[in-house]
């Protein structure tokens, strides 16, 4: 990204304008705030994407508008490919200073859409694609998608005799997303909403594909209380359960390497989709996440 | 202005030549607010107010403006009351009202 | 009239050579035989320059028109082509296609729906989407082919159509077969078919929401404006059809073909490369002294039931020759006619079924002549049959 410009995004630069108002997301959704500093970056030569999911699903009701910026629902599968389409059809209309950027929940990037996101980093498309993850299908009524954590209770991962909640871990997108060579890639989190617009400014001017895979907590689906929603997502990665990373010039890179860890059963407990776990589940989660960390120390960092 | 207000002139559309081509419809397009979903009102005390922009900054509305010099203003017909910007406010500057009924 | 030049070219080159002449600014699509060499020829057409347009290798036929779709809701002329299982993959994204009235144009190569694998032509793939609020149109060789593809993006993106167009051509028989084609020069289609304008787009100057909801209280407006588009174009084929004649000297016949039905006792109706093998028949026993007719559907969608009605008004029988079935009860061709002609107050002819060349399965001459001889021997109580 040779022709970066290092103009330091912060509080006081963002934009005041709003380009997500109005819209019908729950109070404290974690989603909509990315939705909406991520617009407040791009600005308003922005063409958004949405796929069928709660952010669409609350932002376009005829005839209420919530998008300010021009805005279309693509299919559940079909962000990426739709993002595609309008970057080419914009590009080969002359339309110059544009971002063509997608909005696509867990579900509908680690799971149905994960073709189109592959076929599309595969061609370098001049796009920018957010995974706002709220680790479930939420709009459907909670159910599990390949981004829930191991351990949590949705409608289709319920907790009995036999089963404890979600027997899957989560599937490792932003390595996935950077297998591909991909031209930048990150993760982010609203609970650093700092971090999150300096990786958003980033993206909007690299040449190519960028991910960003942001940790938007949901008060309904998770059973936390409204007003925790950045709390629980600033927790989140100070438990190192989810970090904060980059990729580019494949090389990865942390941007907030925790020398502590709060306590897991405090960020997990806190919410009733975890409520159920017993103490072996709680060691085996932090199990899997000090593998994670060793894995990413000895090969980020070797 | 930099958000969308309520049309409060809008008509819905009554025959078929009302509807819009395809399904095109102008952006930013508010008919109906979302303060009937709030049980209790965020206020700012902008005695303590530090103008710091945090709570600005993570409302998930965006319903905080800074539309009088020096201070913040809350548009209360798309506030939902979450919380979030008092719990946020490091100088303690919003405290939670109920809503009378 | 505008000068032509002539090319030997099969179906799918003639296509690839009109959707250059109609200048589209996006194709994306994904192979699938017998679809290929329109989009082998559509790159080369974009490598070499002669087509400028932005092609996208894209990674499945539901993206291939989900790019379309967001082409299309920028205001590009966008082309796909897909058939058979890459029709049915995007399903999703024809439905879509035609609720947001995003008017893309496709070429789909009519060939059998797995199980059992089969890459021969059959139309169940198109007609089984018949309800997908897309125009269907059917062509009978490369050249209507080709006139066709230019025809289509007048008709889709006419202001009071704005619904996209599916070409549908048999597999191999149409799409792999060469014929001397008569191309319209660019300066010719140029002048036909103006660039495409639209206000269902987002626009950086005048922000838009684009494939919202709409829910019970709306949703239902939505559909009956798109089912009056989709009417609409009976009336934008004819115009279109016959500006083409004036510009290009081709005159095609509307929504369908028919020959000799005006006296006509028994006629055969189908679609597709099959009405080119029915003709000669035709032709032959009329010869013969045999009133004797046939009617070529060349639209689907919208039906052309006024124009059917017309064309079987004095028939005694007719035989509805369809590659296609659906299941558990007769072709879905048989009961378009049907219902058509149920439509009307004029003694209804006795009516047959013939479900043939599926996955491939040759329709010969002799096949015809006994189809026309069981349309004259009496009723044997049976109306769908496989031939
Ligand atoms: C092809 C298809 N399958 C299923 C659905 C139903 N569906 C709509 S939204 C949704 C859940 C979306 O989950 P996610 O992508 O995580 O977004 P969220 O709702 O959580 O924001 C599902 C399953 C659909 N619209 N299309
Ligand atoms: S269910 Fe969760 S993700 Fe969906 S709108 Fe509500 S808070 Fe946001
Ligand atoms: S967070 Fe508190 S101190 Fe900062 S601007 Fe808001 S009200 Fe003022
Ligand atoms: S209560 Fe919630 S919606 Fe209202 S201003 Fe505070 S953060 Fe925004
Ligand atoms: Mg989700």
């Amino acid at each position: 990204m040779g022709n970066r410009q290092e103009k330091k995004i912060s509080i006081r630069n963002l934009s005041d304008r709003e380009f997500f108002y109005g819209h019908k997301g729950c109070p404290g959704c974690g989603g909509s705030l990315a939705l909406r500093l991520a617009l407040k970056v791009f600005g308003e030569r922005s063409y958004a994407v949405v796929p069928a999911g709660c952010m669409s699903a609350v932002g376009f009701i005829f005839p209420q508008m919530a998008f300010t910026c021009n805005a279309i629902i693509s299919t559940f599968p079909g962000t990426a490919s739709m993002l595609s389409g309008v970057a080419a059809g914009a590009r080969a209309l002359g339309i110059k200073d544009f971002h063509a950027v997608g909005f696509a929940g867990d579900g509908g990037t680690a799971d149905i859409g994960l073709q189109a996101l592959s076929g599309a980093i595969d061609r370098h498309e001049k796009i920018i694609y957010i995974c706002y993850d709220n680790e479930a299908y939420m709009n459907t009524g909670v159910q599990k998608s390949a981004l829930t954590p191991a351990g949590a209770r949705t409608a289709t991962s319920p907790v009995g005799n036999r089963l404890r909640g979600a027997v899957t871990q989560k599937k490792p997108m932003f390595e996935i997303v950077a297998a591909h060579g991909v031209d930048y890639a990150a993760t982010a989190s609203v609970g650093y909403p700092l971090d999150y617009l300096r990786k958003l400014e980033y993206a909007s001017q690299v040449d190519g594909t960028s991910y960003i895979h942001v940790f938007t907590p949901c008060p309904i689906g998770w059973g936390y209380e409204t007003s925790d929603t950045i709390a629980v997502a600033k927790n989140a990665v100070d438990c190192g359960l989810w970090y904060l990373a980059e990729f580019s010039n494949g090389r990865f890179t942390l941007t907030h390497n925790p020398s502590e860890f709060i306590s897991v059963q405090d960020y997990l407990l806190g919410q009733s989709r975890f409520r159920h776990l017993q103490e072996e589940d709680l060691q085996g989660i932090i199990t899997m996440r000090d593998l994670k960390w060793s894995n990413i120390h000895r090969e980020w960092f070797s | 202005m930099n958000y969308p207000l309520r049309q409060n002139s809008f008509k819905p559309p009554e025959k078929l030549a009302d509807y819009p081509v395809g399904t095109a419809f102008p952006a930013g397009h508010l008919v109906d607010t979302n303060a009937s979903w709030r049980s209790r009102r965020p206020v700012i005390d902008a005695e303590k107010c530090s103008n710091c922009r945090i709570c600005w900054l993570i409302c998930p509305d965006g319903v905080i403006h800074n539309t009088t010099p020096g201070g913040l203003e809350i548009d209360y017909d798309y506030c939902k009351g979450c919380g979030i910007c008092a719990k946020e406010c490091r100088q303690n500057a919003i405290h939670m009202e109920n809503e009378g009924i | 009239m505008m000068l032509e030049q002539k090319a030997f070219l099969s179906g799918n080159e003639a296509v690839a050579a009109g959707v250059r002449l109609a200048r589209p600014h996006v194709i994306a699509a994904y192979p699938i035989t017998p679809q290929t060499t329109v989009i082998e020829r559509l790159a080369e057409m974009v490598e070499d320059e002669s087509l400028k347009a932005e092609y996208l290798n894209v990674e499945s036929e539901h993206s291939a028109l989900s790019a379309c779709i967001g082409a299309s809701a920028v205001g590009a002329r966008t082309f796909t082509a897909t058939s058979s299982q890459g029709l049915l993959y995007m399903a999703e994204c024809l439905h879509y296609a035609s609720g947001g009235r995003f008017p893309v144009v496709m070429m789909n190569a009519n060939r059998s729906v797995a199980l059992p694998w089969n890459i021969y032509g059959d139309q169940r793939d198109s007609l089984s989407l018949l309800d997908c609020g897309w125009i269907q149109a059917y062509a009978e060789n490369a050249q209507e082919s080709l006139d066709l593809i230019i025809q289509a993006y007048a008709i889709a993106e006419h202001p009071d159509v704005l619904t996209p167009m599916m070409i549908n051509l048999d597999g191999f028989v149409i799409t792999h077969t060469y014929e001397l084609v008569s191309l319209p020069s660019q300066e010719g289609v140029d002048a036909f078919l103006p660039p495409f304008q639209t206000v269902n787009k987002m626009d950086l100057d005048h922000p838009m929401s684009l494939a919202f909801t709409a829910g019970p209280a709306y949703n239902q407006a939505f559909k009956q404006l798109q089912h009056q588009a989709v009417l609409s174009a009976l009336k934008v084929i004819l115009d279109t059809e016959e500006r083409f004649g004036q510009l290009f000297g081709r005159n095609y016949s509307g929504l369908i073909e028919s020959i000799h039905c005006e006296d006509a006792e028994f006629i055969i109706v189908t679609l597709g490369s099959v009405a080119g093998t029915v003709k000669p028949v035709v032709e032959r026993l009329r010869s013969l002294g045999e009133r004797v007719g046939l009617v070529r559907i060349r639209y689907m969608r919208p039906f052309p039931d006024r124009e059917i009605r017309k064309a079987l008004a004095g028939a005694k029988a007719v035989g509805v020759l369809e590659k296609d079935i659906s299941f558990g009860y007769e072709g879905t061709v048989f009961t378009n006619v049907n219902s058509a002609l149920m439509r009307s107050k004029v003694i209804q002819p006795r009516l047959l079924n013939f479900i043939g060349g599926l996955g491939g399965k040759d329709i010969s001459v002799a096949d015809i002549e006994r189809l026309f001889l069981r349309l004259k021997s009496p009723d044997d109580g049976e109306t769908v049959g496989f031939i």
